[in-house]
């Protein structure tokens, strides 16, 4: 059983990682093609990393994924415990549908909607430019929302709600004994929930296309304006440069994880 | 897990890490117009197609960084992949534009929506240099709104170990020797241009007729294609998967580069040309900056800069007379004359007309 | 009980606010554009014209289907067999499947081009063996298929692995002690279980794989028409934005009932029913 655990695992990771060894591959390319390999090369790497344009766009996105994931994930977890004590089953099933709506619509419906929104709101404002990070931001929360409520909300209802009631019992407040009882026991799908919402912001240029302004382009948005010409290798090693850094990052806190739970165990002996 | 958490954050740091790595350099730009500092500290929002400027990769020229320096004006710099996503944008008017380079028939929507604004191009000193024959346009008859970018037209690419002989004609796209390596455009206008081109017809005829009959050649070829790609067609004609293509002028010539395989024609029946011209947009809010960086656009120096690192056609003379100029005289950016007569711009059509043809190509991408 | 219940109030109160903004609101735009015609009146033009995409709306419900099913079978025994491991492993794994998707949509999906190509690596590695097809395999139902499921599965495999990594692992024992076989225990207790993960990992590919339009695009070669495609075009070439919304309008309500019928079937209600 646990070769074929194994043999299975492995080859479920051959099929994700097919795609990001061929970019990786291209990253090297010493011609500017990305379809045919003319000779090793690092110039890709040396013009990348001083295109301003490109990093700001990357810096950018960072910021925005990072924000929009985390409070994609608070707003997004406390309606998922609002939601799962929720009475009244059409109230929730209700509830459930509208915050699916942004995962219903295709990604221009969502963009257009919500850029007619903001510039009607910027109006009644009186703000000129409304669109830009602000917007970018509610926007991108917004799409984020349904992932963390989706993998939150199972979590709670395999959670035991005695569990928070005899925190309340015990003297904790409903707050502390959210905290202290409910959290702990669906961190991991808290953690899915945020990681969810960060890949799709990081990933989304559509939505993000109608709700930005003059003043912030995001990484995709640049890559998916460039094909008017050719999408050039640089791109590609941006994105292994990412990729072995977030690796690198990885590898470093499995290591050091597992060197604690080493001394945790020594000491218990 | 919260060590988890600071995996987000140690991305975002070494992310940040990387912007340490820019370096300086040294501008040798000469310019010939004047360039006042008085619009020192404002800001000039620029939305341009994607890469389709000099901006100091492989060595080029930046040009605006070059534009910042000079003026003081600081350039945001954002793009769009498509005249109709910039359409939508500037229609919403939730953002000042203050340059745009649209096309020829999305500067002839915008105008006649009021979503451009007029301003005296004679007074901009460098526009001396624009070609005649890209003046008094049919979009801008009175040069009016709009100055000359870039410019490109339709052609056939093909791959010459695959295809016998030289073709001459779009009739090559439906000759089923070729069946199953044959790509045609992945967008209704330009797709039914190619058919409309073999069939003789006006390419902004607004009779239905016409495009029923250019529907029906697009059927009897739908089993011949490969696929209807747009930038898809790089990989696929560099990597020899196709053989046969409709593509830009200044796209194919990149292509060359990497397959030396390939070749163009411009078929006798004619095609499509295009033009990319800067406009300045109704909402505006820096017009005089604006101004500034359009005269700056058609330096001498920084056209040559920008034709070199586009491989579009430039309508500025002081780029085509310029001894130094890599494209100068190529044939395919710049056919000859009577190869020119034969082509034809695309108009706005109106939105009936518009919704047949986008019902048609959903027909038949259907069957 | 009284206590908590006002606490979890308050709990979905900023969502609720939220979503009657920033969803709401507009989604009122969308049904004003499906139920008006170009000048604004009221008019039941564009939901006539819904007839001509019936098929477009069936073959992205059968894709988006079929790519759900797939997503499904490969993410189940993956997350099952990932939860045996151990915890500091499990943590680093999860993360491993996301990481891919950290990379460009646009520039991942030219790589799949660049594998599934007639002159691509798949087909040159299965020429070798005398499996090569002279066409490759772009511009298939199944390329389109294989983008999709590649796209969503880490959205099936996250929510499944969290349910099960920490299922309780007395019942399972009892069970195997109890004297019930491997599988009798996999189907008759882990897989109850873990139905409300399932439940959301099928929400979470099933809804987005049918209004997507890039994917399509591009690995089927322009040749299928989806409705996202379809969508897109309304909005964008036609700038009909009308016949656009209702079509969105049309997509929802369908997306709507297979989730009510879904739930029929696992008794959640997690994935939202009726409107």
């Amino acid at each position: 059983m646990k070769a074929v655990s194994r043999f299975y695992l492995a080859l479920v990771y051959v099929f994700l990682y097919a795609p990001i060894a061929v970019l990786i591959f291209f990253s090297f390319n010493a011609g500017r093609s990305t379809a045919v390999f003319e000779g090793f090369s690092l110039k890709w790497y040396g013009e990348v990393v001083k295109d301003s344009a490109t990093l700001t766009a990357l810096q950018n996105t960072l910021v925005l994924a990072v924000l929009s994931s985390i409070a994609a994930t608070v707003i997004g977890t406390a309606a998922a415990v609002g939601i799962d004590r929720m009475r009244s089953k059409v109230l929730k099933s209700a509830t459930m549908s509208i915050t699916n709506v942004p995962m219903m619509n295709p990604d221009i419906v969502t963009g257009i909607s919500m850029m007619l929104l903001f510039v009607f709101a910027g109006r009644l404002l009186h703000v000129n430019n409304v669109l830009g990070f602000g917007t970018l931001l509610i926007a991108h929360i917004t799409f984020n929302l349904p992932y963390v409520i989706l993998n939150v909300l199972p979590k709670l209802r395999q959670t035991d709600p005695h569990l928070e009631e005899a925190a309340q019992d015990l003297g904790c407040t409903p707050l502390s004994a959210f905290f202290k009882a409910t959290l702990p026991s669906i961190m991991g799908s808290v953690f899915s929930g945020l990681i969810m919402a960060f890949t799709l912001s990081l990933d989304d240029f559509v939505i993000s296309y109608f709700v930005t302004g003059p003043n912030f382009q995001t990484l995709p948005l640049r890559i998916y304006a460039m094909t008017k010409k050719t999408v050039k290798p640089d791109m590609y090693a941006l994105s292994t440069i990412i990729f072995f850094v977030i690796l690198l990052l990885l590898v470093l806190i499995n290591l050091s994880q597992a060197r604690s739970e080493k001394k945790e165990k020594a000491l218990r002996q | 897990m919260k060590r988890f958490c600071s995996v987000f954050l140690c991305v975002v740091l070494a992310a940040l890490c990387l912007f340490g790595c820019g370096k300086k350099e040294t501008s040798t730009l000469t310019v010939e117009a004047e360039y006042p500092r008085d619009y020192e500290g404002t800001v000039l929002n620029v939305y341009n197609w994607g890469q389709y400027i000099s901006d100091g990769s492989e060595g080029s020229l930046n040009v605006n960084k070059e534009f910042e320096k000079l003026t003081g004006i600081h350039v945001n710099y954002s793009e769009y992949d498509s005249n109709e996503s910039l359409y939508t944008k500037l229609k919403s008017g939730g953002a000042a534009y203050d340059i745009v380079i649209p096309s020829d028939y999305m500067i002839a929507r915008l105008i006649t929506e009021n979503l451009l604004q007029k301003f005296d191009v004679t007074a901009l000193s460098n526009y001396k240099y624009i070609a005649d024959e890209f003046k008094n346009l049919y979009f801008d008859p009175a040069n009016e709104y709009s100055v000359p970018y870039q410019f490109c037209y339709v052609g056939l690419i093909y791959n010459s170990t695959m295809v016998e002989g030289s073709p001459d004609s779009w009739g090559v796209m439906w000759d089923k020797k070729y069946a199953g390596n044959i790509l045609n455009f992945n967008n209704s206008r330009d797709a039914f241009g190619v058919a409309q081109y073999y069939l003789q017809q006006d390419v902004n005829s607004n009779n239905k007729a016409d495009w029923d009959a250019a529907f029906e050649k697009l059927k009897e070829q739908k089993p011949l294609i490969q696929s209807y790609v747009m930038d898809e067609v790089f990989n696929k004609m560099e990597g020899g998967n196709a053989a046969i293509a409709p593509y830009y002028s200044g796209d194919y010539v990149t292509m060359k580069e990497v397959n030396p395989d390939l070749a163009f024609v411009y078929p006798k029946e004619g095609s499509n040309a295009s033009v990319d011209s800067v406009c300045i947009p109704a909402s505006a809010g820096n017009v005089e900056a604006a101004k500034l960086y359009i005269n700056f656009l058609m330096e001498p120096e920084v056209a040559l800069a920008n034709a070199e690192a586009i491989y579009y056609g430039s309508p500025n003379t002081a780029v085509t007379s310029n001894p130094d100029y890599s494209l100068r005289g190529n044939e395919v950016i710049y056919p000859p004359q009577e190869v020119v007569s034969k082509m034809q711009y695309f108009q706005n059509l109106d939105p009936e007309t518009l919704a047949y043809i986008n019902n048609l190509w959903n027909q038949l991408k259907i069957s | 009980m009284k206590k908590s219940s006002f606490f979890s109030r308050m709990a979905v109160a900023p969502h609720m606010v939220w979503a009657v903004v920033f969803i709401v609101v507009p989604l009122l735009a969308v049904i004003y554009y499906a139920f008006t015609n170009a000048k604004g009146q009221f008019s039941f033009e564009s939901i006539f014209k819904l007839r001509d995409y019936l098929p477009t709306i069936g073959l992205s419900m059968w894709f988006g289907l079929l790519s759900t099913v797939i997503c499904f079978l490969l993410a189940y025994p993956f997350a099952y067999f990932l939860s045996q491991k151990q915890a500091n492993a499990q943590r680093t794994m999860i993360l491993l499947v996301m990481l891919p998707m950290w990379m460009n949509l646009l520039i991942r999906t030219y790589s799949w081009m660049l594998i599934l190509e007639r002159n691509g690596i798949l087909n040159k590695l299965l020429t070798l063996i005398g499996l090569g097809r002279p066409n490759g395999f772009l511009n298939t139902g199944g390329a389109v298929v294989l983008g999709m499921v590649y796209n969503y599965l880490p959205y099936m495999i996250l929510p499944i692995f969290t349910i099960m990594s920490k299922l309780d692992r007395s019942v399972i024992e009892a069970a195997q002690d109890l004297g019930g076989s491997r599988f009798n225990v996999l189907f008759r207790v882990i897989f109850p279980l873990s139905l409300p993960g399932v439940v959301s990992g099928i929400t979470m590919v099933f809804v987005p794989s049918v209004s997507t339009f890039y994917i399509s695009q591009k690995l089927g070669g322009g040749s299928f028409l989806l409705i996202g495609d379809a969508i897109e075009s309304q909005f964008q070439s036609v700038n009909n934005f009308n016949l656009g919304a209702s079509l969105s309008l049309i997509l929802m309500v369908l997306i709507l009932i297979s989730m009510a019928i879904m739930n029929r079937f696992t008794d959640d209600e997690e994935g939202g029913m009726i409107i």
